[in-house]
């Protein structure tokens, strides 16, 4: 009985502590990625390819590595295409906290880069834009710049940070 | 070895400038033979080969190609040239691989006009076109380039390792180990690589010898230590030492900072072909020549920023015997 006394409390305080893990969990984003014309002119152009730390040097080879190092849990990306015409991908890296995200958004961050209110932290370049949200870090980028490139990527990124 | 202040030399100019020959003489007849043995490294630039919009004229990609294949056979003509370096490739009448790299995406991937224009010229020598295959890693990678995927042996062939699978048996070669494309061991009797230049976050340089991390399944296996000794005992390998005949380096577009990946901030147009048969030359070359743009743009040297490209030294060395990262054996030919 003794035993049996001490199995259901054993029970009862993995289930109480798996709860309140639970509760403390950040909550599941659905999908970060805007659907298409949810974001004017965008079209979301492939499916969503995502990647495990373990395989993630399949979509970016060594870069991988600095990711891993600063925490990456999973990293999600899209093509997507704008007014039929230019081309840009959307990544979007699930870090494990906030700081592996500030890590990676300021270590590639250039004397280029504009500052924009944008999530907790956002850079803004000619042909791309990158900001973190929480344990995310988002790169947006172009395949070609115009003049209509800044405004239209960072149309799209206020798109991901909604969903975020 | 060279010291670093030896290669810095180098890297200043981007390219080592050889004088006037001394052809008098003993010592005329020994600086000839001494040319002769020197590695050379082909870069042919086109400062036009970009638009003022920014794009590639790609009219300009054919003829630069033509001039760097000429300056580096002797030969003027395009036909004659390919003929040459088929026969001495050993293919003739055997499928030669054009090896492209496209895992940065779209904006910096190998450029398809360079590997078709290449694909042209090895037809007008009579390769036939079902013996021209260009292949990477993936579909993916390919598409990425601008390549139609095409299995039909009537036309240019263009697929990746994800159609051709690995070999089954692990091969190794000192510390390494790997399951070759069986793309490089049953299809291919000899290789042009065809590399594009860009910073890498572990390695420093990617570019002759990094491009084979693209015919082993596992290429992740081999970035340990900032890719060393994985790139030089990749290249060590004999099926890669052996099939591998000749380097067209793609410089028309690069990444001198937070490479491999398309990073459109720290994009450059070098507007330049490097052609050559030695890797570990062409590697040191093109290092000289990311060194040189990232201090123009005062960025720190790779050295200072902790990811030197060791595996260029390492590829020299005794043990590996892959080329020669010597600048005083290393000629470079500007055209």
């Amino acid at each position: 009985m003794k035993h049996l006394n001490l199995l259901l409390l054993g029970t009862l305080s993995i289930v109480l502590l798996s709860s309140a893990g639970l509760s403390g969990c950040k909550k599941k984003i659905a999908n970060p990625f805007p659907a298409s014309n949810a974001v004017a002119g965008w079209q979301k152009a492939s499916e969503t390819r995502t990647f495990e730390p373990k395989n993630l040097w399949q979509y970016i080879d060594g870069d991988s590595e600095q990711y891993i190092q600063a925490g990456v849990v999973s990293t999600a990306t899209s093509d997507y295409k704008y007014q039929g015409q230019l081309e840009a991908v959307v990544d979007v890296y699930t870090m494990g906290g906030p700081d592996g995200a500030q890590t990676i958004l300021r270590r590639g961050q250039t004397k280029d880069a504009q500052s924009i209110p944008l999530g907790d932290e956002g850079l803004q370049y000619t042909q791309s834009v990158n900001f973190r949200k929480g344990p995310y870090l988002v790169r947006i980028v172009a395949y070609e710049s115009s003049a209509s490139t800044p405004q239209a990527l960072l149309a799209l990124a206020h798109g991901v940070e909604a969903n975020l | 070895m060279k010291s670093r202040r030896d290669f810095l030399k180098v890297a200043a100019t981007g390219a080592i400038v050889v004088g006037a020959e001394n052809t008098f003489g003993l010592k005329g007849a020994l600086d000839q033979q001494s040319e002769k043995e020197k590695a050379r490294v082909v870069i042919a630039r086109d400062p036009a080969l970009h638009g003022s919009d920014g794009k590639l004229d790609e009219k300009r990609v054919g003829e630069l190609l033509d001039r760097a294949i000429a300056s580096y056979t002797g030969r003027k003509r395009p036909v004659d040239a390919w003929k040459y370096l088929v026969l001495k490739g050993g293919a003739n009448d055997k499928v030669i691989g054009l090896k492209t790299n496209g895992l940065g995406g779209k904006g910096i991937s190998t450029h398809a006009v360079l590997a078709y224009a290449i694909a042209e010229r090895l037809q007008q020598a009579g390769v036939k076109p079902g013996n021209i295959l260009i292949w990477d890693r993936n579909a993916r990678d390919l598409q990425a380039c601008g390549f139609t995927i095409n299995t039909d042996p009537a036309r240019v062939r263009c697929f990746g390792s994800d159609v051709s699978g690995f070999e089954d048996k692990v091969e190794s070669w000192g510390a390494s180990h790997a399951r070759f494309s069986r793309i490089l061991t049953r299809e291919c009797a000899m290789v042009i690589n065809l590399p594009i230049l860009k910073d890498h976050s572990m390695s420093g340089v990617t570019f002759a010898m990094k491009n084979m991390y693209g015919v082993v399944e596992r290429p992740q296996d081999l970035h340990a230590g900032g890719c060393n000794p994985g790139v030089a005992d990749l290249n060590a390998f004999p099926i890669v030492r052996q099939k591998i005949k000749l380097t067209i380096g793609d410089a028309m577009t690069s990444v001198y900072e937070g490479g491999p990946g398309f990073r459109p901030e720290h994009l450059w147009q070098p507007n330049a072909l490097i052609v050559g048969e030695d890797r570990v030359a062409i590697d040191h070359v093109a290092w000289g020549i990311l060194e040189k743009k990232r201090a123009e743009v005062g960025l720190k040297s790779f050295e200072a920023a902790g990811r030197p490209p060791r595996y260029i030294a390492t590829a020299a060395d005794a043990a590996h015997a892959l080329g020669v990262n010597d600048p005083q054996r290393i000629k470079i030919i500007e055209v």
